[in-house]
């Protein structure tokens, strides 16, 4: 078949020039190779940030206090109506008992000191634990909840939280801008590098194009080459990245400074990140080729 | 049968020289003729408009029915299919050995292996150069270079073989060599043959037609002509 003939002269042309033009390969490789760990630097902290924020946010809880004057039916209808907000996720009801319990456990301090409370003496209130849906709301629906009848107090730590929020907020559009701002980077110093090592076969695509050859056929083997060049570009940075991140999750015990900022389980995000470094690595080097070539088919 | 048809070409670059000046040609199948002229004549822009790297301003030039002054850039392959190409400066690939570099005119157009080999081999054969496949183009004299250019040029049987200066860098007895290896071409598979020259030896031992430009108009079209130093 004349098509599958073509395109393995192509690919043979492409590992042939690859070889022979090493040097030259060897600039291309070496800047793919350079800005693909960079992005994936920075994909790893995009990651991370995006995973603290999802943690934060599955921390964040509205402890909702409940006056101690009510009774069990004034309870059920609070229940009834924080089941109606609509931000609502999760509910979790814990009397005073079960709260000076769990205390207990927590910490020997504590329990030396309230062993000796009866049940009277207990200062803890009957809560709520509201966990809600979409965190940005959080404040409204704080307020929502503390006007309910029969519910004393509200308390979300909400300096902490918005200024968590904020933070992220800022992190994350950042890296994602340096991300997409590298990537372009990259294509623009591929186009470069392999214009150069088209510049040096200029003669070559020349000769081609005098004995009769498509311009469909002389782009395959460059843009395969592009595509080689990408592939072998990556190899580094995948390593990188496998070894670097399981290094570094180790490092770091899986969380930075506090439990609460947990790191990316190392599997399998970093196989994921590795296909899409290879991704970025072979559709830059084809792109660049591409657009490497179209300025010699004009002759 | 005529080959090539060349109607009221006119060719006028973007500097605004008129290179070629309502030129009116035409040339039969099998035949061999030599364009000459001075510098400035207008015939490297002939040969080059019949291989369609510069397109005419005015006028039609068809070649084996196959309009090349309409032919779209895209679309120039299908004519240098059907034609080969002979340089002044041989134009090899540096890095291939003699047989690929006849072999690469097949492999671009996706002709199978077997059919390559043959055919190459054929080629080489009639240019006298069998011994020689695995040389580099450096390790050639310019002669033989010139000769690898002529394989492939020949290698896929075009109808017509173009040739631009082909003994421009060749000592004379090298030089009759070629066209010796021209005319036997000429000769034994009836390809026409255009070649521009300034080589007077040449041109009058041939014995061939000779086509004269001066300043870019047709003053002379002689079958069995000599170089006529007066018209140019």
């Amino acid at each position: 078949m004349k098509p599958f003939r073509m395109l393995g002269r192509s690919i043979r042309d492409a590992f042939k020039s690859v070889f022979r033009n090493f040097s030259l390969s060897l600039a291309s490789i070496s800047c793919i190779t350079i800005t693909l760990i960079i992005v994936a630097v920075a994909l790893i902290g995009t990651a991370n940030v995006n995973n603290f924020t999802k943690v934060i946010k599955e921390d964040v809880t509205i402890v909702v206090f409940v006056d101690r004057k009510a009774d069990e039916t004034k309870v059920k209808a609070i229940r009834q109506r924080l089941d109606n907000l609509s931000n609502v996720s999760a509910i979790e009801y814990k009397t005073k008992q079960q709260l000076r319990e769990e205390m207990e456990i927590s910490s020997s301090i504590l329990e030396s000191t309230m062993k000796d409370w009866s049940e009277e003496d207990n200062p803890l209130k009957d809560t709520f634990q509201v966990k809600v849906e979409d965190i940005t709301e959080i404040g409204d629906t704080a307020e929502k909840i503390k006007a309910i009848d029969g519910v004393d107090s509200v308390n979300y730590g909400e300096t902490m939280v918005n200024r968590f929020l904020d933070a992220f907020r800022v992190i994350n559009k950042g890296t994602m801008f340096a991300v997409v701002a590298l990537i372009i980077v990259t294509v623009f110093l591929i186009i470069n590098t392999i214009k150069l090592t088209i510049f040096s076969r200029k003669r070559e695509i020349s000769i081609m194009r005098l004995v009769g050859a498509s311009n469909f056929t002389i782009k395959m083997p460059f843009v395969i080459e592009g595509m080689v060049l990408g592939l072998i570009g990556s190899i580094i940075p995948i390593l990188v990245i496998i070894y670097g991140y399981f290094a570094g999750y180790k490092h770091f015990n899986g969380q930075l400074y506090s439990p609460l900022i947990k790191l990316v389980e190392p599997e399998p995000f970093i196989y994921q990140l590795s296909g899409l470094v290879l991704v970025i690595g072979v559709v830059v080097g084809m792109i660049g080729s591409y657009r490497a070539v179209r300025k010699y088919l004009k002759v | 049968m005529e080959l090539i048809r060349i109607k009221n070409v006119t060719k006028q670059y973007k500097n605004g020289v008129t290179a070629v000046y309502d030129l009116d040609l035409k040339i039969k199948k099998g035949d061999f003729v030599f364009i000459i002229g001075g510098t400035g004549s207008g015939k490297s822009t002939l040969i080059k408009m019949l291989y369609r790297e510069e397109k005419p301003t005015k006028g039609e030039i068809i070649i084996g029915g196959l309009n090349v002054a309409r032919l779209k850039n895209s679309k120039v392959y299908k004519l240098r299919r059907k034609l080969g190409i002979v340089f002044q400066d041989y134009r090899l690939l540096p890095k291939a050995t003699v047989y690929e570099n006849v072999a690469f005119a097949l492999e671009v157009i996706g002709a199978k292996k077997e059919e390559i080999n043959k055919k190459v081999l054929k080629a080489l054969e009639v240019v006298g150069l069998k011994g020689k496949v695995r040389n580099y183009p450096n390790e050639l004299s310019g002669g033989e270079q010139q000769r690898v250019a002529i394989a492939r040029a020949i290698v896929n049987n075009p109808k017509l073989l173009l040739c631009d200066e082909p003994t421009g860098n060749l000592d004379p007895e090298m030089s009759m060599e070629i066209m010796k290896v021209l005319e036997e071409i000429n000769n034994t598979t009836d390809t026409t043959i255009v070649m521009v020259t300034h080589d007077k030896a040449i041109v009058d031992k041939m014995k061939k037609r000779v086509v004269t430009l001066k300043d870019g108009r047709l003053v002379s079209d002689v079958e069995k002509g000599k170089y006529n130093n007066e018209a140019i």
